[in-house]
Parts: C-alpha cells; sequence; structure tokens
C-alpha cells in the first residue's frame, strides 16, 4: 500500500515532498497538537484530516483533539463566528460563560498533553482559551485564525483578544484578515486537497451522469457559479451577467450551485429573488445540494467551461481555487482573497460588476483556444500556491520560525 | 577534471514564511511615512519574497511597491520608476529603503494632491521568515550540477539563483560565484547565465531555463 506521502508526490511532484522531508529533518520527533472543536464537516476539519497524518508521516508526533461544549457553547461560538466577520451582535452573558466553563471542562481533559507538547495549534476562536488553562505549557502555542476579522465587532473582538494575547504567534489567511497583536502574525493562505472527493479526478461517466441529473446539455457551453445563495455572492448579478452574455451566445447555459436554505432565514429570501430572476428560464438551472454533495460538485465544476464566482466580497473563496484546480478560468469578483487567485487574463479575470461578467464571458466562450490556455495556468497555479502540501510547508516554517526567536533568516544543519 | 578553489557545490534549499507586520499605506504619504521605519525584512520581502511565488510569463513589475502604484494608486509614472530599482545594484536593504524613498518623495513634489485608494487595496507591508536548510547533496563539477538541475525544488532555485544575488557582495547568483572558482575554465557557461532574467518567468520555468542551459552548454563543449 503506498503511503500518503506517495500519493501526494503523484499529484504535486516528487520535488515538493522531498522539501517537506527535507524541512521536517530538524523536527522530528516533536509532539504537536491541533486542537479545534468538530472532527467533520467545515473547513478546519478538512484541512486537519489530511495534515494530521502527513505530519505523522513526516516524523512529528502529531495529534488531533476536539473539544466539546453543550448548546449554549456552540450558541455563543457561532455568535462570534458571526461578530467576527462584522455583524454587529453582541453577546449575552450567558453564553460567555458557558464558552469559559466549556474550556474549563475541556481542559481538565487536555491538559497533560497539551502542557507537554512542544508546539500546540489552537484552531479558531472555540478553543482559545485553553492557553491560560495550562499554566504550565512548556512549548509554543498558535492560534490559527481561519476566518475573515478584518472588520470585528469590536466588542466581541475585545472579549476574544485577553485570550489570545499570550498566544506565541497567530495566523491569518491574508495581511488584510490580521489584527493588532502582540506576537508575530504569520500569513497562511488556506488550500484544497488534491486527493479530496471535491477535488479528485472523475471517471467521464460519472461526470456525465451529473449532467444527465440535472438536464444539462454537454453539447452547449455552461458557466457555473457554486456558492450560498448570499447577497455577499451576488447570485441575481450572476444572473444579470448571463442574461447579457446570452444575447450573444444564445445556446449558453447557468448553473447556480447552493445549500438548501431552510436554515437560513436572509438565505431563503435570497433563494426566492434568485427563483423570481430565473423566472421560466429552462437554461438556468437552481440546484439545492446537501453538504456532503461533493462529487456532485466536483462533476459540475469539471462540466463547466468557465467557473463564475461573482462575489461583491469574500474571505478566501476556496470555490475559486476549486475551479482552477479543474482547468477552468474564472471569473472573480474585483475582492478578498478571489484577487490573490485569479489574475487578469492569466487565470481568469476580475470584475466588478454583472456588465463586466458578461464581458468575460463573450471574451472566453469565443476564444476558447485563450480560455483552454487560462485554464491551464489557473490549474498549475493552484498546484504551486494553493494546494495543501503548500499549507503543510508554511505550517513547518512556522514551527522552525518560533523555535528561533524571530531571527529574519534560519541556516539549518 | 580541474579543481574548484571554492570547493564542492553545497545545495540548499528554503522555504519562506510571510508575516503581517500590521502596517498599511493608503496614499503615498502614509507609503513614504512608513518606509521611513519598516523593518528592513519587509523590503526584502516585496522586492524578493515575491519570487517565490508563482508568476506569470508577463510579470509587469520586478516589485511590489511597483504594481501597487499601477493598481492601487493608478500612477503609472511612479510605477514605472519604482520598476526599475533593481537592489542588486545598491549596497543593502537601508539603501534600497532609501532609493525607494527619494522616488516616492519626487513624486509627492511633483503631486498637488494625494490620491487615496479603496480600503481593500492599501499597501500592506509584509516581512518573512526565510529558513535555510542543508539538502546534504555536494557537486564536485558542473557537468553533475548539469545532472542535478532539473530534479531540484523551486526552494533551492529560489535560493541559489535570485536570494544569493542579495548575499554575494558582487550581485552574482551562487551558480557564476562557484563556476568562477575554476578560474575561466567556464566564463562562457557564466556568461550565458548572466544573460538570464530571473524576473520573467516562474520558479519552475526557471529551473527549466537553468536545466536546458546547462545540458546545452555540456552537450555542445563534449562534441568539441
Amino acid at each position: 500500500m503506498s503511503s500518503l506521502l506517495e500519493d501526494y508526490a503523484a499529484v504535486v511532484g516528487e520535488d515538493v515532498i522531498d522539501h517537506l522531508r527535507q524541512l521536517t529533518a530538524p523536527l522530528k520527533g516533536m509532539r504537536v497538537v491541533h486542537v479545534n472543536s468538530t472532527r467533520v464537516g467545515g473547513g478546519v476539519a478538512e484541512i486537519l484530516e489530511k495534515l494530521v497524518p502527513l505530519m505523522r508521516e513526516l516524523g512529528l508526533d502529531t495529534r488531533w483533539e476536539v473539544i466539546s461544549g453543550g448548546m449554549e457553547f456552540y450558541q455563543c461560538t457561532k455568535g462570534f463566528h458571526n461578530a467576527l466577520q462584522g455583524k454587529a451582535i453582541d453577546i449575552p452573558p450567558a453564553l460567555l460563560g458557558a464558552y469559559e466553563q466549556a474550556n474549563a471542562h475541556n481542559a481538565e481533559q487536555l491538559r497533560p498533553q497539551l502542557e507537554e507538547a512542544d508546539v500546540v495549534f489552537i484552531h479558531d476562536p472555540q478553543p482559545a482559551p485553553l492557553l491560560g488553562l495550562c499554566p504550565n505549557r512548556r512549548g509554543k502555542w498558535i492560534w490559527r485564525c481561519h476566518i475573515d476579522i478584518s472588520r470585528p465587532h469590536r466588542p466581541v473582538w475585545r472579549y476574544l483578544r485577553r485570550f489570545i494575547n499570550d498566544y506565541d504567534a497567530s495566523v491569518f489567511s491574508l495581511a488584510a484578515f490580521a489584527q493588532p497583536l502582540p506576537h508575530p502574525a504569520y500569513l497562511i493562505p488556506p488550500s484544497i486537497d488534491p486527493l479530496s472527493e471535491k477535488n479528485i479526478e472523475l471517471p467521464p461517466e460519472e461526470v456525465e451522469q451529473v449532467r444527465q441529473r440535472f438536464g444539462i446539455d454537454p453539447a452547449r457551453p455552461l458557466a457555473l457559479q457554486v456558492s450560498r445563495f448570499d447577497r455577499f455572492k451576488d447570485p441575481l448579478g450572476v444572473i444579470r451577467a448571463y442574461k447579457l452574455a446570452k444575447r450573444f451566445v444564445p445556446a449558453l447555459q447557468l448553473v447556480l450551485a447552493g445549500g438548501s436554505a431552510s436554515d437560513d432565514p436572509e438565505g431563503e429570501a435570497v433563494l426566492a429573488e434568485v427563483r423570481t430572476a430565473v423566472g421560466d428560464d429552462p437554461d438556468i438551472h437552481v440546484l439545492l445540494l446537501p453538504p456532503d454533495a461533493h462529487r456532485t460538485i466536483n462533476a459540475l465544476q469539471r462540466s463547466a467551461d468557465i467557473v463564475l464566482q461573482k462575489s461583491l466580497r469574500e474571505g478566501f473563496g476556496l470555490t475559486v481555487t476549486e475551479g482552477m484546480w479543474k482547468g477552468r478560468p474564472v471569473i472573480g469578483g474585483d475582492t478578498g482573497g478571489i484577487r490573490l487567485q485569479v489574475v487578469n487574463y492569466h487565470t481568469g479575470f476580475l470584475v466588478s460588476t454583472p456588465e463586466g461578467a458578461a464581458l468575460r464571458m463573450r471574451y472566453l466562450l469565443h476564444n476558447s483556444a485563450r480560455a483552454l490556455e487560462m485554464g491551464e495556468k489557473a490549474r498549475a497555479y493552484v498546484r504551486e500556491n494553493f494546494l495543501n502540501t503548500r499549507q503543510l510547508r508554511e505550517y513547518l516554517t512556522l514551527i522552525v520560525g518560533l523555535l528561533h526567536a524571530q531571527e529574519e533568516r534560519i541556516e539549518l544543519g | 577534471m580541474t579543481a574548484n578553489n571554492q570547493g564542492a557545490f553545497v545545495l540548499r534549499d528554503c522555504a519562506l514564511i510571510a508575516i503581517a507586520t500590521g502596517q498599511r499605506a493608503q496614499n503615498l504619504k502614509e507609503l513614504r511615512d512608513i518606509l521611513l521605519g519598516i523593518h528592513s525584512g519587509s523590503l526584502y520581502f516585496h522586492f524578493w519574497g515575491g519570487l517565490l511565488q508563482a508568476r506569470f510569463e508577463e510579470r509587469e513589475y520586478n516589485n511590489d511597491f511597483a504594481a501597487w502604484a499601477r493598481h492601487s494608486l493608478h500612477d503609472t509614472v511612479l510605477a514605472e520608476r519604482l520598476s526599475v530599482v533593481d537592489p542588486t545594484e545598491l549596497a543593502d536593504l537601508e539603501a534600497l529603503r532609501q532609493e525607494l524613498i527619494n522616488i516616492v518623495e519626487q513624486r509627492l513634489d511633483e503631486h498637488e494632491s494625494l490620491t487615496w485608494t479603496a480600503p481593500d487595496q492599501q499597501f500592506e507591508f509584509i516581512r518573512s521568515q526565510i529558513v535555510v536548510f542543508d539538502t546534504r547533496r555536494r557537486v564536485e563539477q558542473p557537468e553533475q550540477l548539469a545532472v542535478l538541475l532539473p530534479t531540484l525544488s523551486t526552494g533551492s532555485v529560489f535560493y541559489h539563483f535570485i536570494d544569493a544575488r542579495r548575499r554575494s557582495a558582487a550581485g552574482l547568483d551562487d551558480f557564476r560565484t562557484w563556476l568562477g572558482g575554476f578560474g575561466t575554465q567556464y566564463a562562457a557557461l557564466v556568461e550565458r547565465l548572466a544573460a538570464l532574467d530571473p524576473y520573467f518567468v516562474s520558479l519552475s520555468e526557471l529551473r527549466a531555463e537553468l536545466a536546458a542551459l546547462f545540458a546545452a552548454y555540456f552537450e555542445v563543449t563534449s562534441h568539441e
């Protein structure tokens, strides 16, 4: 049976895996613990699912611990999530109490291994107070923030900051997300896993089955946006762009694929507006997919000629990365992390209006050779920059960096 | 077989990680004020560090300051002036800092008013830490280097061909420095390496170009 590292080497190249091995050599045997609040579902769990075994294969004694809490704990951390992303909501003291209690309770279980660890990664705000609850810690503690906190609701950030101040370092996905803290703020963009269901190569028959299931005509051009029905993702702008482009490309089809909005009142309202905008156009397919429809999304992305992510505001935009990995040019909103990925005229186009998106769709559909070339570049760009092996390399570099007290240049061996 | 007076070529590799400084500029005056005091590691990152990331053939500018001037301030004149700054021609990062400040101040003198960028288009000053490690591979003869080159990691290519220009007093890459240790024997190869501009290709492409250049040289010389 091949090792995980060998599986990755087949995708990213032997040189990349060799590089990881060399970088890990001085760290072998080190005890590393990752702590988050869920084992399955969500972006963080998805990352750790592969990162932890990869770190183990490289010779680091790596563990993954999950903290838990009651209903009030999750209500509180959901509130944190929204407030840190800018929603002006205050968290009732009772929920904050439940948050602190849950952390104290988890610390009872985890304290021995956290205090013994050489490096501890605490993911997101849920387990942030654990540092203060491990007074005899001996290792380096890193707070990894996976969310966009560029414009947080200040009272909530002030409350959380006191738990984070004492960490040895924090990690943000983009410089714009970094908040002033009394320790170094490392920058590590997110990544996708090329071996996951969402990104793995699919047999052509499976892609064809998905097209048939949703009534998509393989002989006609297809534009796709995968995202929640959320105003910031601008699904109405996408429909307008499609309608403008369709005047010139009558065969054009559009798929808007997102999750069911039953638990999100605002999402339901946006979905209703989307349905009204679609009207009776048989070439627009609005798909409500379950959260685990990874292979379906993979197949839709592989069916598309163009991937759209016309967001008005975006954290990083991993759907852009996914589309690029499938060799598709991406038309993205000129915002947030999309700017890091979509390089105008290289991997796709950045746009600010539905009109701009329509123009670029027409351009790409009339220049299929150019679209193909951009798609190839997009895939190569993701291979070099946005796969989880790059993220792992940066975590390892960060560990070495922290062990060398902030020197600008560290010469090993 | 000739010996190199500097000994074997020590093949190293490196990895770089970015660190936010928290300093942001929204107009040219703010950029100048931050340049006056920013950690010199930030200048390194915005000139050199970016080269460790993937690039495209039509790369417009060789540093982040020029790109920001063009795309966020929409000041083409400033972008063009900043883009010709070659840090290898300057003594060190402090000289580079001074050169940047001079250019920015000249532009400030020329302007009647300040242009502000949108809040999400500010210049984010980033610095970096670079970890350099020994691959334990040693090369005695240039022919061996020609064989190894296609297998090098992009980190090695960056360290020896780009980062080296900052480390070496003469602003040379490590390959040329080492080949110089054989006297004039490889002068033609050194000349070809000098003509290879690393700014307009990705590191993978640069690796391929270096490998092709060495292969072509030894192919020809073996037939002479």
